[in-house]
Formats: C-alpha cells, sequence, structure tokens
C-alpha cells in the first residue's frame, strides 16, 4: 500500500515554506472497530503554509483533524503539533496546546443558546492569559471587526445565515490568537459568493494573523485560491500530494475524479 | 433458536446499558468535587430547570389535591369515616401522590429538554467546540444539569404538596365546610418526621435520576437528527421508568423503618 503514496517533485520541496514545522504526522493509525479510517497517514505543516486535504464523504477527513486537537485519539504513529507529543500532554498542557490551535467546525458549531458576544466570550474563560492586555469588550469587538459582522455581537446564531455563523465561528476561533487553524470544510453547504468571500476572508485573516492553516474540502475552486500545497486523501493515505496544477495535471483516474 | 439469540442480545445490550450509564455516574461524582466550579451555569441550570417548572408543577399538584378528594370523599363517606378525609389526604400526597407525581412530571419537561438540548449540542459539535476552547464540557454541561435537578426536585416536590393540600381543602370545604385551620391542623397531627423524610430523601434520587439520564442520553446521542429526537424521547421513557424502581426500593426500605 505504501507504494501508492507518492509525493511529486522533490519531497525535500517545501517552495516557499521551509519555516519551522509546525504539525508533523506520521504513520497514524486510527480505527473505529472493524472501520479503519486512517491508515499510516503522514502529514507536515510548515509555518505560514495554507495545506489543504481533500477526500471523499466519509473518507476520514474530519477525524484527522480530530485526532490533531485530540478530540479522538490515535491508535498508533506519531502525532507532533508545534513540537509537542500529543498523545502524551497531560490535561493542562493540552489545554494551551489548543488555544494554539484554533479549529472551524464543519457546522459552525456555535453555542446556539449563547448570544454572539458569549461565544466569543466562552473560550476566554479558560485562557484570560491571551487576551494581550486588552479588556474583553475591546478584544471581542476588534476580532468580530475583522470578521465583518461586529453589528451582530447581540444577536443569537439562530438570527444569522449560514455565511455570517461561519464568520462568528471563526471570530470565536481567531480570539485566542492561533497560530494554525483547522478548517473543517469552511465552505460546506454555502452559496458560490458566500463561499467566494468566506474564502476571501480566510485569505485575508491569514495575512492579519500570520497563522499556518490546515484545511478540508470538497470544493476544488476554494483549494486552487487557498492552497499551497495539496493532499488526497484516499484509503487511509495521503495518496499523492502535490500543487493544485501538479495534481490537477495528473493522469490518475482516482485523482482525476476530484478536479472534473 | 434465532428468538433466543435475540433475546439473548437484547438482555446483554440492556446490562451493557446499564454498565455505561453507571460509569456515566461515576464520571459525574468524580469530576463534580474537582475545581473548577461552574457556579454560575449552575445557577442558570436551577432557574430553568426550578423556577421555569413551577407553574407546571403548580397547576398539576393543584389538580391532584382535587381530583384525589374528590374521587376519594364517597368512600370515605360510606365508611362513615369522612373527619379522616384530611389526615387520610395529607399522608396519601405526603408519602407518595406528591413526589411520584412531581418527578413524571419533571421526567416528562426536563429529562426530555435536556436530553434534545444535549443531543443537539453533541451532533452539531458544540460539545466538540467547548472541549477545544478549554472549557470541560462534561462538568459545564453535565455536572451542573444533573446538580440542578438532584437540588430542585425536592423543592417542586414540596410545593406540589403544598398546593395539592390547599386543592384538597378547597374540595373540603365546598363539599364538607371544613375550615382552613381544621384542615391543616388535622394534616399535620397526622404527618410524622416518618412520612415527610423518607418522601423528601426519594425526590432527591428522582431529581438525580432525572437528571442523570437526560445528560447521559443527550451527551451519548448518536449522529443525525433522528439522534436527537430518540435521545430526548428514550431519556423521558427510562427516567420515568426509573422514578417508579426508586419509590418501589425507597417504600421497601422506609417499610424495614417502620417495622423496628
Ligand atoms: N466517533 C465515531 N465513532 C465511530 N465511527 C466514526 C466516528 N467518527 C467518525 N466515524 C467514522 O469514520 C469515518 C470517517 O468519518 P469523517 O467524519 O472523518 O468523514 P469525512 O471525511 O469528514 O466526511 P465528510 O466529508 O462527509 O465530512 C466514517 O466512516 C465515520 O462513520
Ligand atoms: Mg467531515
Amino acid at each position: 500500500m505504501l507504494s501508492n503514496q507518492q509525493t511529486l517533485g522533490n519531497s525535500n520541496d517545501h517552495g516557499d515554506f521551509a519555516g519551522p514545522q509546525l504539525i508533523e504526522i506520521r504513520g497514524v493509525h486510527k480505527a473505529f472497530g472493524q472501520n479503519h479510517v486512517l491508515n499510516g497517514f503522514d502529514l507536515d505543516l510548515y509555518d505560514k503554509e495554507n495545506l489543504v486535504i481533500v477526500g471523499k464523504s466519509g473518507s476520514g477527513k474530519s477525524v484527522l483533524l480530530k485526532c490533531i486537537v485530540r478530540l479522538e485519539e490515535i491508535d498508533e504513529g506519531t502525532l507532533k503539533v508545534l513540537g509537542k507529543n500529543i498523545p502524551t500532554l497531560n490535561h493542562n498542557e493540552l489545554d494551551q496546546l489548543r488555544a494554539d490551535v484554533g479549529f472551524l467546525f464543519q457546522g459552525s458549531a456555535l453555542y446556539d443558546s449563547m448570544t454572539v458576544r458569549e461565544n466569543l466570550q466562552f473560550p476566554l474563560r479558560r485562557h484570560t492569559e491571551r487576551m494581550q492586555g486588552l479588556d474583553e469588550e475591546s478584544l471581542i469587538h476588534s476580532t468580530l471587526k475583522s470578521v465583518g459582522l461586529a453589528h451582530t455581537i447581540d444577536m443569537l446564531p439562530a438570527e444569522l445565515s449560514g455565511g455570517m455563523k461561519r464568520r462568528i465561528a471563526l471570530a470565536r476561533t481567531l480570539i485566542l490568537r492561533p497560530k494554525i487553524i483547522l478548517y473543517d470544510e469552511p465552505t460546506s453547504g454555502l452559496d458560490p459568493i458566500t463561499s467566494k468571500e468566506i474564502i476571501e476572508l480566510i485569505l485575508r485573516i491569514q495575512k492579519e494573523y500570520d497563522t499556518a492553516s490546515l484545511i478540508i474540502t470538497h470544493d476544488m475552486d476554494c483549494a486552487r485560491v487557498i492552497s499551497n500545497r495539496m493532499i488526497v486523501l484516499i484509503n487511509g493515505i495521503n495518496y499523492r500530494e502535490g500543487t493544485y496544477r501538479e495534481l490537477a495535471a495528473l493522469d490518475e483516474p482516482n485523482v482525476k475524479a476530484f478536479f472534473k | 433458536m434465532v428468538k433466543d439469540i435475540f433475546r439473548f442480545q437484547g438482555i446483554i445490550s440492556f446490562f451493557d446499558e446499564v454498565g455505561k450509564v453507571a460509569r456515566f455516574a461515576g464520571r459525574f461524582f468524580k469530576e463534580f468535587l474537582k475545581p473548577p466550579y461552574e457556579f454560575r451555569e449552575l445557577l442558570k441550570q436551577c432557574y430553568v430547570i426550578g423556577y421555569q417548572s413551577l407553574f407546571l408543577i403548580g397547576l398539576t399538584g393543584f389538580i391532584m389535591g382535587l381530583v384525589f378528594d374528590l374521587q376519594t370523599r364517597p368512600t370515605m363517606i360510606e365508611f362513615g369515616a369522612e373527619s379522616y378525609m384530611p389526615a387520610m389526604i395529607g399522608i396519601s400526597i405526603v408519602r407518595e401522590i406528591g413526589p411520584v407525581i412531581t418527578a413524571l412530571m419533571c421526567a416528562g419537561k426536563i429529562g426530555s429538554s435536556i436530553g434534545a438540548e444535549l443531543g443537539s449540542m453533541k451532533v452539531t459539535e458544540q460539545i466538540d467546540a467547548m472541549e477545544v476552547s478549554g472549557t470541560n464540557p462534561f462538568k459545564y454541561l453535565v455536572v451542573t444539569r444533573i446538580m440542578a435537578t438532584t437540588l430542585m426536585l425536592p423543592i417542586l416536590v414540596i410545593m406540589a404538596d403544598a398546593v395539592g393540600l390547599f386543592g384538597a381543602y378547597l374540595v373540603e370545604s365546598m363539599k364538607g365546610g371544613v375550615t382552613f385551620q381544621l384542615f391543616f391542623n388535622k394534616v399535620m397531627n397526622n404527618l410524622s418526621f416518618g412520612d415527610m423524610i423518607p418522601s423528601f430523601i426519594k425526590s432527591y434520587f428522582f431529581g438525580f435520576a432525572i437528571g442523570l439520564i437526560g445528560c447521559y442520553k443527550g451527551y451519548t446521542s448518536k449522529k443525525g437528527t433522528a439522534g436527537v429526537g430518540a435521545a430526548a424521547n428514550v431519556a423521558v421513557v427510562i427516567a420515568s421508568m426509573l422514578v417508579f424502581v426508586i419509590d418501589l426500593i425507597a417504600v421497601l426500605i422506609s417499610d424495614i423503618f417502620y417495622d423496628l
């Protein structure tokens, strides 16, 4: 199976992203009973990089992201984030690490009994040290402003559109100033125009907040615009890696299926 | 043969489920002692669970007392025991009907709403989002809710008892011309601590069971909207059943003490 794995071009060539390595995943396995989801997956994420992962529905993309922040435990393999070995972290270390790794959930996952303000306050409850000397209110305001939704501060999630929810969820992630952001299908369920806005927002945020991103998507337009590098996830392994152009040019049915 | 296997598996999965609930309860006791404590959320839940049930419980308690008196009056008169009405009503309501009716109403109202709320938080990944933002969702959601139901149910029971007795008094005063003072003197003279304490204690257990089952079903609910509906539904059924089981056990135990 390993012979299927192949990196296009020189495997040491990360383009402009020779900076420090933020995530290192080697030979990760994860199964739910008899359902083997990840079968020796490898991944490297470098500083300031946008890495896109594509894969069929049910191929284990969300599971992979959840393993990175230990919402799921891996069965075997190496998983290091910001130099820390994830499976052996204790509770406090894990909380500190999770503040450095933002997670944008597939369906936004806003707390629907709380207002937008309370949603943004929530991560600050346990991470007051991350307020950079600002008071809570102005931090919330400035973060909401950077996603363009300062006026929604007193609204409930039920009053927001899907695109707005996605932006608020992003603001809630940004408020702790993470070093890495994991996006689980940031444009799923949105119309093409809103998707484009979200993509532009992600790129802008990335510059403004200086983060690296790991982005899962089905949306090839999104992948083309955002990615510096891509991984095709098939059968629980990184089946192919390369830039969008390299992968699009591949003459292989498994990969071509994504680019039609 | 095939049927036997199904029946056997049914029994196994029943005990499997009982084991899981027991483990969930164990986790509650472990986490509820550990700081940080979520006082604000506990207060909020006490308000939601206690205060917002007052009207419903008051109304059912009132009707319960009224109907109970109306139904038993003719029989008591037939036996020439009309003057025993207040004593009989008082003991029945305080020892049995008040706690059980209140608990069943709460199983329906509170058990289902906790099951549905936590279930939908689970399937929309809000619980995962809490976990990665440094707040222990079990403490924040489960411990506070179980504590709130446990603390609030005895209070609701006392209120239902009082309102129920008042309902019975109205019937007695209209049909038998009993004064308020006489009615309540007779009720109180015939109620001992041996009637009140066990029913007070078992109310705590009712509250604990309702909170536990609602939280367990919601917190472990399966993916999809059907999972949320099932969580709410099953929570009500099991919690109601548990109310009767606990009642039976409580009566058996207090019976031992009466014999002593
Ligand atoms: N907690 C869990 N328990 C059991 N099986 C799970 C669990 N989470 C995920 N799975 C299984 O793992 C597989 C991969 O799921 P995952 O959610 O990662 O897919 P995905 O690639 O994100 O798909 P989609 O694009 O639809 O979001 C699925 O077969 C799913 O049923
Ligand atoms: Mg997914």
